[in-house]
């Protein structure tokens, strides 16, 4: 967790502040900033995931002096920056198929290190279904053989480009074109999925961390502190999408904030196993307002409602809170 | 093209996508107005200073202030401060403490010796200004800003005028008030002291004076009629409040009773304390709901142990007893007399009633309309006569030092514009509400922080406590503002835009453009601006 700034008037929690020394700025607030994914891009209005890539690899950027190779696994994000013959990349890009992303990484990393090149860093990206459904046993491999890579996973929790389809990372009760509002258990089940961070703790690996691009001054801490680790490491940041989730393009942020106030994606850094940090809650709100302002979960409140299901979400919440200790806690200044 | 081995796309291949094409809505920075200038009658920016002094820039912070109120120091003490009111961070945790950052400012100039750079004259036919009140005075600077002479007659021996002679010396110091009058009157103001206009028609021809600005305030204490006994000591609020700030011996009793219920009979009773009253009652014929008096100095007055006797008035006055009526409220809000009667201890009875002018010197000049005392005058501050002008509480309106000051500014601003110079014209902004914030990204003030905070705003609104802001603290004071409706640089829209389509470009006065080629329309830019300075607006088809 980053060291939070006590700036009263717009403090830790904005992008930048005039007032600020430069080394306490984040990478997104400086004109020198990579821009590792360029204008031009295809994504829609708003997209979370477009925003969370420039974010992490902008910060890569910077921690390694401007030296990494990064590896993207086939699905929104490759398809909206590399139409050809156009790229939005500009760093050393490779396109790896759906599922083998993992794989690819560890090849390069392993003929980087063939080549005595000691200074070069791997970053690999995915999107949810990329990482938790088709490259999870290249993904699991890589993490086993403790590879020197970074995998980023950009969670916007369905295959959107292709029609908004159900993920491993789809939440219950989440309406996708694969898990349709119908029936008295509408949308996705309960119980099914896979908590990846969770899974990536238990492969022991040096460093896991969860993010989201409504808190970029975290974000960036700790893919900073990932480039400071050699070996394999995960990091996982939940990224709004405004066409397959039902909300404003307007509302990215806030929405992906609310994901975080609720308690429903809690945010926290784990190391060779064990769980380190989180970010505590700072306003806490039911998750009733996040639910609320997404479509895809428009049928919870239609009609008479289900506010038995709003109910058992709520519950997940709440074990979350409590599992990872989120709670808001006293301002220390 | 030739690429290097293994590349299949260049790196800026992708911009050829101009991705501004899909855009329904653009996003436009605006610069609203803020409820802490809109809510100053002196008609400060108080955002813009601010910003300067949240740099820790109090030189420039000062400058900026005084280009339109030239007493920080002063006003930073009396002034009622309607901006704190309005204040947009009192609906997320208190109002940021502008008062005391302004008396900060002020005192700190005072203290670096800065003076004002005001241009040569450029303008050689005099303005003449009648009093030299705290209008008087900041028309006469406003003036010389714009590089006219001035000319300013002052009956008095001492400019001034409340501040000199009526404002308790506890609330403000007279030190004060010299440092920031001279340090104004340096500057090519010619003052006559002792100086009465006996007719101002006749002094405006012989003396070829372009214009005037007329602010002689309300003086003389209003008289009413009371039956009384010989020896009662019946005194008048002004008298006594004159003669306080000058530290000369007054005899006043041992239970005094003040008659009236506006903010000259606050600082009479809370003066009457300091001159050893034993008791100090306060006369009242309303209520405290219907009382011109501002609430906090009727609080101050309760806190220094003055007494209120509400819904009553003196019928009969004895050496060592009033004899007080009931009164009861009627629909309309006003005091009827019940009938009933009570008795009062009290030897002194010191009169604020209202105050009055002394006009006679307006009596050959036929167009201007004075009325119970009042001078009338269009929104310009113009009188009926061509180029005769008057502000202060000589006209009607809120009768406080910062109506003054502002009066006068735009009086000089009317004056210049009727001489042929007009300012140029500011635009209209529209007012900048606590709805269009994002507070989520203003920190919440520590608590460790917010106790030291509140003592010293209170130290700097009440009496006798001088407890002016450090620098440490004025500074973390200034940096709550949330700089509602202006942006202020926080880089959000620059970090958060998916599509990279804010530039930051200084040369744009916000800091930031949009890069329309690009610019989708998603509006985060918009939605998580802290200060609500970005407006969606429909793209033009």
């Amino acid at each position: 967790m980053t060291e939070r700034i006590r700036f009263y008037q717009v403090g830790s929690f904005a992008i930048g502040n005039r007032l600020l020394d430069r080394e306490r700025v984040t990478v997104q607030s400086q004109m020198e900033r990579t821009n590792a994914l360029d204008s031009g891009h295809r994504a829609c209005q708003g997209c979370g995931e477009a925003l969370a890539a420039r974010y992490v690899l902008d910060a890569a950027m910077r921690a390694t002096g401007n030296d990494i190779v990064v590896v993207n696994a086939t699905g929104c994000l490759e398809v909206f920056s590399s139409p050809f013959p156009e790229s939005s990349w500009k760093v050393p890009w490779l396109h790896s198929l759906f599922g083998n992303a993992p794989a690819v990484a560890t090849g390069v990393a392993a003929a980087l290190r063939m080549q005595g090149n000691v200074s070069t860093r791997v970053v690999a990206q995915a999107g949810d279904g990329g990482t938790v459904d088709i490259g999870f046993g290249t993904l699991s491999g890589m993490f086993e053989r403790n590879d020197d890579v970074l995998f980023v996973c950009y969670d916007n929790e369905a295959y959107m480009n292709t029609g908004v389809q159900r993920s491993g990372a789809t939440p219950p009760a989440a309406r996708t074109a694969t898990t349709e509002a119908i029936g008295s258990e509408p949308g996705n089940a309960f119980g099914q999925g896979k908590d990846l961070p969770k899974i990536a703790v238990a492969h022991g690996i040096p460093y896991v961390a969860t993010a989201t691009v409504a808190d970029l001054h975290d974000l960036e801490a700790k893919v900073t502190k990932a480039m400071e680790i050699r070996g394999a490491r995960y990091l996982h940041v939940l990224v709004p999408c405004p066409l397959g989730w039902g909300t404003e393009a307007h509302d990215t942020i806030h929405v992906a904030r609310l994901a975080c106030e609720t308690g429903l994606f809690p945010v926290y850094e784990a190391e060779k196993g064990v769980v380190t940090d989180r970010t505590p809650i700072r306003h806490i709100r039911p998750v009733e307002e996040y639910l609320r302002m997404q479509k895809r979960y428009q049928h919870l409140f239609r009609g008479a409602g289900r506010k038995d299901i709003v109910e058992r979400i709520q519950q997940i919440a709440d074990a979350q809170i409590r599992q990872y200790d989120l709670l808001p806690e006293e301002v220390i200044p | 093209m030739t690429l290097p081995y293994a590349i299949s796309l260049p790196a800026d291949s992708g911009r050829r996508n101009r991705t501004g094409s899909w855009r329904v809505e653009r996003p436009v920075y605006v610069d609203r107005i803020p409820p802490c200038t809109s809510s100053c009658p002196a008609g400060e920016e108080v955002q813009t200073w601010l910003y300067f002094a949240e740099e820790g820039d109090y030189e420039k912070a000062w400058r900026t202030l005084t280009e339109v109120n030239p007493f920080p120091a002063i006003m930073g003490r009396i002034c009622y401060h309607p901006c704190e009111t309005a204040c947009n961070r009192a609906s997320l945790d208190s109002a940021v403490g502008i008062n005391a950052v302004e008396r900060f400012l002020g005192d700190y100039a005072l203290e670096h010796h800065l003076e004002f750079k005001l241009p040569e004259v450029i303008h050689d036919a005099p303005v003449l200004i009648v009093g030299g009140g705290p209008s008087g005075l900041s028309a006469a600077y406003q003036l010389r800003r714009r590089g006219f002479r001035v000319v300013l007659c002052e009956r008095e021996s001492e400019v001034g005028g409340m501040l000199q002679y009526g404002i308790p010396a506890y609330r403000l110091p007279r030190d004060i008030v010299h440092g920031e009058i001279e340090r104004l009157l340096a500057d090519g103001i010619e003052v006559q002291l002792n100086t009465q206009v006996e007719d101002l028609a006749a002094l405006m021809a012989s003396q070829k004076y372009a214009a005037c600005y007329i602010a002689i305030g309300e003086g003389i204490g209003k008289k009413i009629d009371i039956p009384m006994e010989d020896g009662t000591h019946l005194t008048d609020a002004l008298a006594i409040l004159r003669k306080a700030s000058h530290g000369e011996t007054i005899h006043i009793g041992k239970r005094v009773a003040v008659y009236g219920g506006g903010n000259t009979a606050m600082d009479a009773a809370r003066t009457a304390r300091r001159l050893g009253a034993h008791e100090t009652v306060i006369v009242y014929r309303r209520t405290a709901h219907e009382m011109p008096a501002h609430p906090e100095e009727l609080e101050g007055a309760l806190e220094e142990g003055v007494e209120v006797q509400w819904l009553s008035t003196i019928s009969y006055v004895s050496p060592h007893e009033l004899t007080i009526e009931q009164m009861e409220l009627d629909d309309e809000g006003k005091a009827k007399p019940t009938g009933k009667f009570t008795k009062l201890d009290a030897d002194t009875v010191i009169l604020a009633v209202g105050q009055d002018s002394d006009t006679s010197f307006l009596s050959t000049i036929s167009s201007i309309r004075v009325e119970d005392g009042e001078i009338g005058v269009d929104s310009s501050g113009m009188t009926g006569a061509e180029g005769i002008f008057a502000g202060g509480d000589v006209v009607p309106g809120t009768k406080t030092a910062t109506d003054a000051i502002g009066m006068g500014r735009t009086a000089a601003a009317a004056i210049a514009a009727y001489l042929g110079h007009p300012d140029t014209p500011g635009s209209l902004r529209e007012p900048a509400t606590y709805e269009r914030l994002n507070t989520w990204y203003f920190s919440d003030a520590p608590r460790s922080v917010r106790p030291t905070l509140e003592l010293a705003r209170r130290a700097t609104t009440f009496d006798e406590v001088v407890l002016p802001l450090d620098v440490e603290t004025a500074l973390f004071e200034a940096r709550r503002c949330m700089s509602c409706g202006n942006c202020f640089q926080c880089d959000n829209c620059y970090g958060m835009c998916p599509d990279n389509a804010i530039i930051k470009d200084p040369s744009t006065g916000h800091g930031y453009r949009v890069d329309l080629e690009y610019c989708k329309g998603c509006g985060i830019c918009a939605a998580e601006c802290p200060c609500g300075a970005i407006d969606m607006i429909p793209e033009p088809f």
